[in-house]
Parts: C-alpha cells; sequence; structure tokens
C-alpha cells in the first residue's frame, strides 16, 4: 500500500501548477477569490486560454483533441485548478454533451458539434428538469411530436444554470406519451437557443443573483437530424450524462480550499481575547471537518484509483456526492460562523469587478454567508442527496 | 402551574397575527427591506397604532406590557410575519436603558411608533463580547464627549436618537467603567454608513469623532444596564426565531403533501416524515426554553442569563437544523427567491449571528450554571 502520488503524478501535478501561475491572469483569480460575478466575456477569456494548452477537454480521448489522462490525473488537475482560483470549466458542452455524442451522436453530429464545443463556438446549456419533474425526472411533459422533418416541441424546462449565456441547448423531451414506462418515450434533442418559440427568463437565487434560468418552449421546430440516440431512447442518453455530472462531485479540492480559508478567518478573528481558533468549541468544530474531509479525500482517491484500474464506479458515487456535500456545507457553515456579527452585512455590489469600496467588516466576511446559502444547492442538484440514498439502499437492500 | 396567555395577551397576539396575515404580506415585506430605511415608516406607525411597540414597555414609561412573557408574545408574531421594522432596536435594545432610568419621554415616540431608535454597543473587534467597548467618554467643560466606532449597528441609520456605550476607565473588557449615553446622530461629531443585511433590514458602522452625549444612568457603572438591553435582545430573538421556525415548519408541511414524485406526494416518503417529525420535536424544545426565559426575565441574574443562554443556544442549535432541513425538504424551489421559504431560512439562521452565537451561549451557560451552584 502506497497512499502516495507516483513521481510522474508528482510531476504532472508541478506542470499543472506552473501552467496556471503563468496563464491564469491576476485578474481572473482575484474575482474568484472575492466570490465576484463572472461574466460570460471572463469564461471564455479561461475556456481560451485551456484550449491553447490542450486542456479544455480534459474528460475526452486524445483522438478527438482529448488529453486522455487518467482519473488520478483529472483528480489533480481539479485540485490545482480550485487552489489556484481558477474559474470553474463550464461543463454542459465539454464535460456533458461532449462524451455523450461521443458515444451516442451520428458521425455528422459529432463532426458538427465537437469542433464548436472545443474552440468555444458554442456554449450549451441543459434541458433536463421541469416544474414538476425534479427528482422524479422521469415524469418530465415537455412534448415532442414529429412533424415531417422536424421536431415540434412544447413544454416548459427550468434550473437551466448560465442558459443566458448560451446559444445552444440539450433538452429531454417525450416523444411517446403511450409507452408502457415512464423511462421509454423519452427522446434527446439538440436546439438553437435563439430558435422562434424559445423564451427563456431569470430565476432569482436566495441571495438574489442571476445563475438558472427557466425555459420556455412554445411551438419549437428541431430537424429531425438534432436527434440524439435512438428515438423514445433518450433515458438511456440522459443517464449516461449525469454519470458524468457525477464525477467529482465530491468537490474534495473545493472542500480543501474552505477548510484552509477557514483556517486563516479562525486566526485573525478573536473570540474572548484570543484567536477564534483558540477557543476550545469552535477548535473542535474545525478539527472535526479537517478529520471528515482527510477521510474522504482517501475515500475519493480510492474511487479515483479504482476507476483507473478500470472498473466503474457504482454507488461508490452516490456516497462520494453525499458525503462530499456535507463536508462542503460543512466549511462555508463554519466560515460563516467564524466572522460573528459581520456574516450579516450583505452588500451585492462588492461582487462587481473592480469593486474597490470598504467592507464594513473583514474584506473576506462579504461573501460568506450569501455562500453558505448558496451552498444549500450542492445537496439538492445532480439529485438530491435523498435519491443518492434510494439508489444506494436499492443496491444494498434490493427493495 | 399555567401555561395559558391572559385574556388580554391572547387578544393582543390575536391582533397581531391577524394584521400581520392581511396587512403584512411577504412581497411587501421585500420592498420595505429594500427602501432607504430598511423598513416602512408607514407601517411602523401603524404597529404603534395596534399597541405592538407599546406591549414591549411596561406602564411606568407609557406602555402595557413589558414583561418577559410580553417580549416573547409579540416577537413570536414577528417572526411569524418576517417583520423588518425596528423593533429590536427601538423598541427592546434602546429602549431597555430607557425603562431602567425611567425616560418616558423619549420612548412616547417609540410606543406611537412615530420615532426609531438604535443601541451602539458593539464594536469591530467585539464581536459578542458583552462587556467590549473601546470607545471613549470624556467628561469636558461641555459636557461628554464620546470617540470610537461602533459596528453592525441595526437600524443605525434610520435612528433619531442613538444610545451608546463607552468607556470611562478601565481595559477594553472591564465590566466597570462604562456609560451609556443619549447621543443625537445629526450633529458633525458622528458619522453612519448604513447597509443592507442579508436577512432583510438595515444595519449601520458609526463613527464618533468627539460627538456629545447626554448619560444615562450613572456614567461608569451602566455595565448592568447593558447586560439587561442584551438580555431582553435575545429573548426577542429567540422568540422570533421560533415563530420563524414554527412558519418554515408550516410551509415545508404543506410542500410534502402538495409536491408530488413518483405519484405520490413526496410527504409519504417515510424518512421525510421522520425528519419532519424531528423538527417538531426539536421547535418544541426551543418553545419550551423560551417559554422558560420569558418567565424567568425578571429572576435573579444567575437565573435569568443562564435561562437566555439557553434559549439561545437552543436557538442557535435547531435553528440551523429547521432552516437547512426546510430548504432541503423543499429542494430547488427553496433556492429561488421568489420562495417564501428561504427568507425564512436566512432570518432564522442569520439569529445566531446577533448576542452571540450557540457556541457562546453554551460556554455562557456552563458560567452562569457554576455560578448558580
Amino acid at each position: 500500500m502506497d497512499l502516495g502520488y507516483t513521481p510522474e503524478e508528482q510531476a504532472f501535478r508541478d506542470d499543472v501548477r506552473g501552467w496556471l501561475a503563468t496563464n491564469l491572469s491576476a485578474r481572473l483569480s482575484t474575482k474568484v477569490r472575492r466570490a465576484q460575478r463572472l461574466t460570460k466575456a471572463d469564461y471564455d477569456e479561461w475556456h481560451a486560454l485551456l484550449r491553447m494548452r490542450g486542456w479544455m477537454a480534459w474528460h475526452w480521448p486524445v483522438e478527438h483533441g482529448g488529453t486522455g489522462w487518467t482519473p488520478v490525473q483529472k483528480h489533480i488537475f481539479e485540485e490545482e485548478m480550485v487552489a489556484a482560483g481558477a474559474p470553474r470549466i463550464i461543463p454542459f458542452g465539454v464535460n456533458m454533451l461532449g462524451p455523450v455524442l461521443l458515444k451516442f451522436g451520428t458521425e455528422a453530429q459529432k463532426d458538427r458539434y465537437l469542433p464548436r464545443i472545443l474552440s468555444g463556438e458554442d456554449w450549451w446549456a441543459q434541458g433536463y428538469s421541469e416544474p414538476g419533474a425534479g427528482s422524479d425526472l422521469a415524469s418530465l411533459k415537455t412534448r415532442a411530436v414529429r412533424d415531417g422533418d422536424h421536431y415540434i416541441v412544447n413544454g416548459q424546462k427550468t434550473w437551466t444554470t448560465l442558459g443566458h449565456f448560451a446559444n445552444k441547448f440539450f433538452c429531454l423531451v417525450r416523444t411517446d406519451p403511450e409507452a408502457p414506462k415512464r423511462q421509454q418515450g423519452i427522446s434527446f434533442l439538440l436546439m438553437d437557443m435563439d430558435s422562434p418559440g424559445i423564451e427563456i427568463r431569470p430565476i432569482y437565487t436566495l441571495e438574489g443573483e442571476h445563475e438558472i434560468n427557466e425555459v420556455f418552449l412554445t411551438d419549437v421546430r428541431v430537424p429531425v437530424e438534432n436527434l440524439v440516440g435512438p428515438e423514445n431512447d433518450g433515458w438511456t442518453v440522459a443517464k449516461y450524462l449525469l454519470t458524468y455530472e457525477r464525477t467529482g462531485i465530491a468537490g474534495v479540492a473545493y472542500s480543501k480550499q474552505a477548510l484552509a480559508g477557514l483556517k486563516k478567518v479562525a486566526r485573525d478573528q478573536r473570540e474572548g481575547g484570543r484567536p477564534l481558533d483558540e477557543d476550545p468549541h469552535f477548535a473542535a468544530r474545525m478539527a472535526r471537518l479537517e478529520i471528515d474531509l482527510m477521510a474522504m479525500e482517501i475515500f475519493n482517491l480510492r474511487v479515483v484509483a479504482a476507476a483507473g484500474a478500470g472498473s466503474a464506479p457504482g454507488v461508490e458515487s452516490s456516497l462520494l456526492k453525499i458525503k462530499g456535500t456535507q463536508v462542503r456545507q460543512e466549511a462555508t457553515d463554519l466560515l460563516r460562523r467564524a466572522v460573528g456579527p459581520y456574516a450579516a452585512p450583505d452588500l451585492p455590489e462588492a461582487f462587481d469587478e473592480g469593486w474597490n469600496g470598504e467592507a464594513p467588516g473583514p474584506d473576506y466576511a462579504l461573501p460568506l454567508a450569501r455562500s453558505y446559502f448558496n451552498m444549500r444547492k450542492t445537496s439538492i442538484y445532480g439529485g438530491s442527496n435523498e435519491i443518492q440514498r434510494n439508489i444506494v439502499a436499492k443496491h444494498l437492500l434490493g427493495f | 402551574m399555567d401555561f395559558n396567555l391572559s385574556e388580554e395577551r391572547q387578544m393582543l397576539k390575536d391582533t397581531a397575527g391577524r394584521f400581520l396575515r392581511e396587512q403584512y404580506p411577504i412581497d411587501k415585506r421585500h420592498e420595505f427591506a429594500r427602501g432607504e430605511d430598511g423598513f416602512s415608516r408607514a407601517m411602523w406607525a401603524e404597529f404603534g397604532d395596534l399597541g405592538l411597540i407599546g406591549a414591549l414597555m411596561p406602564p411606568e414609561v407609557g406602555g402595557y406590557g413589558g414583561t418577559g412573557e410580553d417580549i416573547a408574545l409579540v416577537f413570536e408574531e414577528l417572526g411569524r410575519g418576517l417583520v423588518v421594522e425596528p423593533f429590536l432596536a427601538s423598541g427592546v435594545l434602546a429602549a431597555s436603558p430607557l425603562i431602567d432610568s425611567g425616560d418616558a419621554g423619549t420612548l412616547a415616540g417609540v410606543i406611537a411608533g412615530t420615532g426609531a431608535l438604535a443601541f451602539a454597543h458593539g464594536e469591530p473587534e467585539g464581536r459578542y463580547g458583552l462587556s467590549h467597548v473601546a470607545s471613549r467618554a470624556e467628561q469636558g467643560t461641555d459636557g461628554w464627549r464620546l470617540t470610537g466606532r461602533k459596528a453592525m449597528v441595526l437600524n443605525g441609520s434610520a435612528a433619531d436618537c442613538l444610545i451608546v456605550s463607552a468607556r470611562l476607565s478601565g481595559e477594553v473588557t472591564d465590566q466597570g467603567g462604562l456609560g451609556l449615553f443619549r447621543v443625537d446622530p445629526a450633529q458633525s461629531g458622528v458619522t453612519r454608513r448604513s447597509y443592507a443585511v442579508i436577512d432583510g433590514a438595515a444595519a449601520a458602522e458609526i463613527t464618533l469623532d468627539g460627538a456629545t452625549g447626554i448619560p444615562i444612568g450613572t456614567p461608569g457603572e451602566a455595565f448592568p444596564m447593558i447586560e439587561r438591553a442584551i438580555g431582553r435582545g435575545v429573548l426577542a430573538v429567540c422568540a422570533e426565531a421560533l415563530g420563524a421556525m414554527e412558519v418554515a415548519k408550516d410551509l415545508t408541511v404543506e410542500y410534502l403533501k402538495t409536491r408530488v414524485q413518483f405519484g405520490q406526494p413526496i410527504g409519504a416518503n417515510q424518512v421525510l416524515q421522520h425528519r419532519m417529525v424531528d423538527l417538531l420535536i426539536e421547535i418544541e424544545q426551543v418553545r419550551s426554553c423560551v417559554m422558560l426565559a420569558a418567565s424567568t426575565l425578571d429572576a435573579d441574574r444567575a437565573t435569568r442569563e443562564r435561562h437566555l443562554s439557553a434559549a439561545k443556544h437552543l436557538v442557535g442549535r435547531v435553528g440551523r437544523q429547521v432552516a437547512e432541513e426546510a430548504i432541503q425538504m423543499h429542494g430547488g424551489i427553496a433556492m429561488t427567491w421568489e420562495a417564501t421559504v428561504p427568507h425564512y431560512a436566512k432570518r432564522i439562521v442569520m439569529i445566531d449571528h446577533l448576542f452571540g452565537d450557540t457556541d457562546y451561549h453554551l460556554d455562557r451557560f456552563i458560567r452562569f450554571s457554576r455560578e448558580a451552584s
């Protein structure tokens, strides 16, 4: 047994770290560290840099312009990206649709869309959930009716993250409402966001930000060649995509960064005349978090290593998602808690680039309450933690 | 033993509840919170007319209540309504030393809902420390002059009178040597910087630069008055959290009964049923502890403070559970501004950041328990 990284993996880490140090601009990393709003231009700038280095399609095989990295390399890459304060790679095109097209797409679809994902020409958004179909995704109602060479699509999608930046939309629709099982009769369609009949409306989050959207589809005409996989077999495609959404969902890198930040804050804050990290209650809370995180990092690496050895992750990804979100949420709870009364001031303008006003308390306090509330989403999205438990329980108990 | 409210108090509770349900819908509440003052002055005056502010004060200063029971009753209703008007800042914190010193004149405007006060006590480095006061008070030939900085002053910007703590002598955290002063915020020695807080309403950083102040009580001996003000505030926010938790729970129960997934209401899932029951148990615990703290608000110091800290500790612990579970059981919809439940969740969680969090009060409970035994 050797829980350390190999010299090759260590060298890879150094390479990634070195590249980030030279190429990630201070402007972008400052915005990320201050939790400021990233614009489409910010993401485009970052994606372009990664593309030049050949790291944009980090999940793709080499022959399609990907990296061909091992799971351990992907893990290291992710960790270094977060630690450096890099913007996240928007996953909808490159990490979700890309692998789907590689597996289910026609040659024409691959030729048309993969290069445009890689070049950044297309920004994809996801249309899975509906107001009535959340955890129970298979109950989706958006209807597509065949009309000659087109489908006519009517319905409503929701939680479309950064849909307002997108020019393309992949979407689950019902093509056969009479199918004996609900999972049958669903198809996977690609659309242009500017198709007549598509209307996108912002959803404001609980902290007042615009990140997600709802998408209304009224008599939208979609060419039949935009069908991915067989008609009525979109559920298979959808499930494959969701397994991609789940890799890395433990968010170890994010939790490690949060813990490092927490330690700095707890050293700087004072409680009863001493640093907060010397307060026995708070020190115990931090230590419990650190122990959970240490264990989870190894847990995550065990799953990553097994995937590298060729075994497909099964229920482990559900277990990691649950524990990962618990740990990350606990970290944001402690960060909020650490700054005491100064968690409360809310300055929306402080999250715009170039804001150089004065925070009421310490600068680092500004995003902490927002981040705590925003991170509640992690145990809800990507298959809620309740759904993950159902998956594991079914595997475990057979009921 | 009688756990029931008197007839008068039941009427007050019913009146407040009905008024808030009919006149204080959540979209209006958001509008008030986003206004210049962080609340609606018209609504504040209506609350005055209704007697809800006066219920927080004893008859000696022109009020109609003022006991722990009154404070708890009013604030539970305010919590249910998610009210942003400055009941806490004006009617409890700043009012407390004025009640103690019998200043009926200043309180008349507050009771009527025409005046608003703020209690400028916390400081940037002070966190939750009750006696952490670095601001200085010096007596000159023309009276008292105050210098220092006050942090997270609730309603600090809209107040027409500030009640300010400052130190005459001693070290920064000494309980001795403190004074409380009435300060006119319109004078040149006072600078206020207002901002919104994440759970609604507004607060301010206040800088005092040789501001003139009129002492309340005996300068140098203000600590008991400060502790009393914060103690009343602790009771108020505990009761407010209780009301907010009740609503968060009710909204969640309703959602579990009506949201259909997999062909049945999600509340048909036993795991959610059990989690809901756990919330119910914990909220009953909070209600009980708030009743205990309310009934001993005028007891000896050790009993009073021990019960207040017990309640605040429990509110912090249970509040987080209720807020997080309410969001989780609602799912994605609770992450949206448009939904009602996240605004309750925000208030419940942020109450843990007022007057000491759950750890702070656990510690304080232990200290007062030792003293009492």
